[in-house]
């Protein structure tokens, strides 16, 4: 099952990757999505979306039960009046914010989310934002970003957040002591297992945006080296560029391939002996790939078909077909980064039938034709394929499971099996 | 501009969507971008449907804005007839897609499509879900029925003698609280008054049976939030009457089997006397003697809460101490309702305001939505719910109508379960200091995980801690605190409000454990 680790190389210098277009009905969240998480991620920041009842009523059914404690998410409904004239519409919003701050004095960083409608009729929140900085500063920074679906899916709000941060990042002090800056969020768990791993290292200060607080802003500069958690991060990586940072290039820590391959870019990165990395590495390599074991039994030979959803898709993808030793049958992506995911596509088997967007139609009849034994899709494809006779994993829970590094390499490879593990248990 | 932190309703094409989802034979083509493509899931998840939701989404992006959109919503509509063969459409557009003004029902009726297509104007900035599925109802019966209407001022024809009566089931949709088993319900409980259902709409229905709705003699309106509209446009078109009770609770239940016999011309007497349900002796039986007076907050859609409310209190006999509803349309009913209980009406999409309501009541049991689900969870109240907006839990596998005698069964259950049975209640109020009983020891009731006194939540102030300039600063001695302590927990905000209000009344400066029981003899009823 290893041929392709052994001939990686060389097909990387082969043939390049066939990636077709498609275009059509999209079904796919949009980036208001990504507050779900990250209203968790950063514990004083608080999202206000200023958007439609649509907008209030996506975040609260994807997030698919209310969160039990008060959530650090709001939406500022528009209302009739509010598309009438703009001055109007400002001053709303800042009465909605003057309400929002005094009802959570403990929120220290504001993010004023665009929507679909707020692009629409053109409603500048970087200037109510600016604006309204000026009134609670310093107590509460606020900034701005776009989550509207026209602009961003799904995951990309994450990027479009962690972006606006981007400038609010102070001067890093400019020696090569700045430290390594980790970027896209991750579970806190995970941040805490490779923050480990590095210490062993010797990579020494590791920082991550988003922080966990927004007191903890990373600084950033000219020697900053920053290695991306996710592959959905375009405008943020772009962003810290203009900065002066520089991105290491590397695969996703998605299973033990992807955890190494990560891991070693930072550690070259940081001039990190090669002796030492294998030493350090090898019992978290070997207790992973022993977890990996009997997943892979359960999963070599079976085929998937991936629907575009969060970006993760082509990682996923990679791991599944080397590690797991998977048939890719389709792998879909909302949108491919090249750049960012070039490490990522020289692993991809050479006959991978790569899909950039989406018609959802016609990707229903191919999935159809082609009976996969799994297809990864969101949760408006996934019961109806399911009573047609396909086993399904929702990607959503991709998105919201720690997965990242090596102590999860073996959880995500059960996120694939156990749906299979299930159909054939059920003899009801 | 309005705050919200959780919506009771969705927009109003999802509203539309509802009605589209439950139907056979109709698509419906939605100018709108990939976001809104989300609301497949409320029915492939929530609902657990094994079918998409029969909606074609534009999903026009940022780009196409400056490009045409209308060529695109043009392509999506043909593509979605070519693809799914409807019998009939619906075109519209959800909140973005109504600014970029394309104008969807012309759009459509350029491309000549062989089949009624129906244009759902939706005023997204205005409205809501319940609205948007009757306006999506009415359109439609409206498009696909007017065309069999009678001439004006015909003769209603008359049913042919020996025909049995028939009515039309109108209301229930995908989505809907129960109404999959309430359909089944009220329709055994028509057929066993003899009566047959014509068509059931806009669940279960196709367009071709829409068109025959005039059949019928007289229409039953199961749901008024979503069927009123179209059943009084039937009732103007084809001198079709229409049901004003609504079979939720054992006298509901009965007076809707008298007001459809009428309507039908049949006799009721046997079926009302055949018709058994065990709400009433359960209700009579004296382990029941505990559910007396029982506080009560009621919230959900207007329907639902007024029979609810009416249930607690005449079947039940709860005392109703707050009632309100999220449809704005349907204040009146509610206002009336809450009349007769002697409460304010609360009418507020604001979940944070019935949140507020809550807290300061005080009730004993919440009847609501899976929103006060989750604020009586904070609350430490016990919680059924009543009304959408749903939750997957709101589908349960097993046969649990609303509506009919099954249904007051059903409520019955649901209702009381929560609730503490007597004796345990009365041992919680003797052994206050039992380590299990403190307000942080979790309900056993309520099972474990409910943290009922988590510090880290912001809760609402109570509306005792508000003191009226006018009156006095009262002082709790600490024996006197110590003393309120030993009164249960979810009437100690009761009684320390109550004993501040005849402190200040009886120019009490210092409150001792004489004056808590001087306040407790003085309100003693």
């Amino acid at each position: 099952m290893n041929a392709h680790l052994h001939g990686c190389a060389a097909g990387a210098e082969m043939a390049p990757l066939q990636v077709r277009r498609e275009s059509g009905q999209r079904e796919v969240f949009c980036g208001l999505t990504g507050i779900v998480w990250l209203h968790r991620k950063i514990q004083d920041a608080f999202f206000l979306v200023v958007g439609s009842r649509t907008c209030a009523h996506l975040i609260q059914s994807a997030a698919g039960v209310m969160i039990f404690a008060e959530p650090r998410f709001a939406t500022a409904i528009m209302e009739e009046k509010d598309l009438a004239g703009l001055t109007d519409a400002n001053d709303e919003l800042d009465r909605i914010v003057t309400q929002l701050i005094a009802r959570r004095p403990d929120i220290r960083l504001l993010f004023l989310v665009g929507s679909c409608p707020s692009e629409v009729i053109k409603l500048d929140l970087s200037r109510a934002a600016l604006r309204l900085s000026q009134k609670f500063s310093p107590g509460v920074r606020i900034l701005n970003y776009s989550g509207s679906g026209i602009e961003t899916t799904f995951t990309q709000g994450e990027d479009a957040c962690l972006a606006s941060l981007v400038p609010a990042l102070p001067c890093a002090n400019g020696t090569s002591e700045d430290p390594l800056l980790v970027v896209g969020a991750l579970a806190d768990v995970v941040e805490d297992q490779f923050v480990r791993l590095f210490d062993t290292l010797g990579i020494g200060t590791v920082s991550f945006l988003p922080p966990r607080n927004s007191l903890e802003l990373p600084p950033v500069g000219p020697n900053t080296k920053f290695l991306l958690a996710q592959p959905f991060l375009a405008d943020t990586a772009r962003a810290l560029e203009d900065r002066g940072a520089t991105r290491i290039a590397a695969p996703f820590p998605l299973g033990v391939e992807g955890t190494t391959g990560w891991l070693r870019a930072a550690a070259v990165a940081s001039g990190v002996e090669q002796s030492l990395f294998e030493r350090v590495t090898l019992p978290f390599r070997s207790r992973a790939t022993r977890a990996l074991a009997r997943y892979r039994t359960e999963l070599a030979g079976r085929s998937v078909f991936l629907f575009p959803d969060s970006q993760l898709e082509i990682p996923l993808a990679r791991f599944l077909s080397r590690e797991l030793s998977m048939q890719l049958v389709e792998v879909g992506t909302p949108y491919l980064h090249r750049d960012h995911l070039s490490e990522e596509l020289k692993l991809l088997p050479a006959d991978a039938a790569l899909i950039e967007g989406q018609d959802v139609d016609l990707q229903l009849d191919r999935c159809r034709a082609a009976k996969p034994d799994l297809v990864v899709c969101g949760l408006g494809l996934a019961n109806p394929l399911e009573a047609e006779g396909l086993t399904t994993k929702w990607s959503i829970e991709l998105v919201f499971t720690p997965i990242q590094g090596y102590e999860q390499a073996a959880d995500l490879a059960e996120l694939f099996a156990r749906p299979l593990v299930r159909r054939a248990k059920l003899v009801a | 501009m309005q705050l919200t932190v959780w919506t009771y309703e969705g927009p109003p094409h999802v509203g539309a969507m509802r009605v589209a989802t439950g139907m056979n034979g109709l698509h419906y083509v939605l100018h709108a971008p990939q976001g809104d493509t989300y609301a497949d899931l409320l029915f492939t998840m929530i609902e657990r449907r094994d079918r998409r939701p029969p909606v074609t989404y534009t999903t026009f992006s940022a780009r196409d804005l400056g490009g045409d959109t209308a060529e695109l919503f043009k392509t999506a509509a043909q593509n979605a007839y070519d693809r799914f063969q409807p019998q009939a459409m619906i075109v519209g557009a959800s909140c973005t897609g109504s600014l970029i003004q394309d104008d969807p029902g012309g759009l459509a009726r350029a491309l000549n499509l062989p089949i009624p297509v129906v244009t759902v104007d939706l005023p997204a900035y205005q409205r809501k879900e319940n609205w948007g599925a009757a306006e999506t109802f009415y359109q439609l019966v409206r498009a696909l029925a007017g065309p069999f209407a009678p001439a004006p001022r015909t003769q209603h024809t008359p049913r042919a003698v020996g025909a049995r009566p028939c009515c039309n089931l109108l209301g229930p949709t995908a989505l809907g609280f129960r109404h999959r088993d309430d359909v089944a319900e009220v329709t055994s409980l028509l057929t066993k008054l003899g009566i047959d259902v014509n068509v059931t709409a806009p669940m279960g229905a196709s367009p071709s049976d829409l068109a025959r709705l005039g059949d019928a003699d007289f229409n039953v309106v199961l749901y008024p939030e979503i069927a009123g509209q179209a059943a009084s446009w039937l009732q103007r078109t084809f001198g079709q009457p229409s049901t004003k009770v609504v079979p939720i609770g054992v006298l509901a239940s009965r007076e809707f089997v008298e007001e459809v016999a009428k309507l039908a011309g049949v006799d009721a007497t046997a079926t009302l006397a055949a018709c058994s349900t065990r709400l009433p002796w359960y209700s009579r039986s004296v382990d029941s003697t505990y559910l007396t007076g029982k506080r009560v907050f009621i919230f959900g859609d207007a329907t639902h809460a007024v029979a609810a409310a009416r249930i607690a209190s005449d079947e039940l006999g709860f005392k109703v101490v707050g009632l309100g509803t999220y449809s704005r349309e349907f204040g009146r009913e509610i206002r009336e309702a809450a009349g007769k209980y002697g409460v304010e009406p609360l009418i507020t999409d604001d979940y944070l305001e019935v949140e507020a309501q809550v807290a300061a009541l005080q009730p004993e049991l919440v009847l609501g939505t899976q929103m006060e689900r989750h604020i009586a969870k904070r609350l430490g109240v016990p919680c059924a719910v009543i009304s959408a907006p749903v939750h997957v839990q709101d589908f349960p596998a097993r046969y649990a109508p609303q509506m009919g005698f099954e249904g007051a069964n059903v409520i019955f259950d649901t209702w009381v379960h929560p609730l503490m049975m007597g004796l345990e209640e009365h041992l919680l109020a003797m052994f206050k200091n039992d380590f299990e009983f403190k307000d942080g020891a979790v309900p056993s009731h309520l099972g474990a995980g409910h943290a009922a006194t988590d510090t880290t939540v912001q809760q609402p102030q109570p509306a005792q801690t508000l003191v009226a300039a006018s009156e006095i600063a009262v002082t709790w001695h600490a024996d006197a605190e110590k003393e309120l302590h030993k009164i249960p927990f979810f009437v100690r905000g009761k009684a320390r409000r109550n004993t501040e209000r005849f402190a200040n009344e009886n120019g009490v400066a210092t409150i001792t454990v004489e004056t808590l029981y001087d306040a407790k003899a003085h309100f003693a009823r």
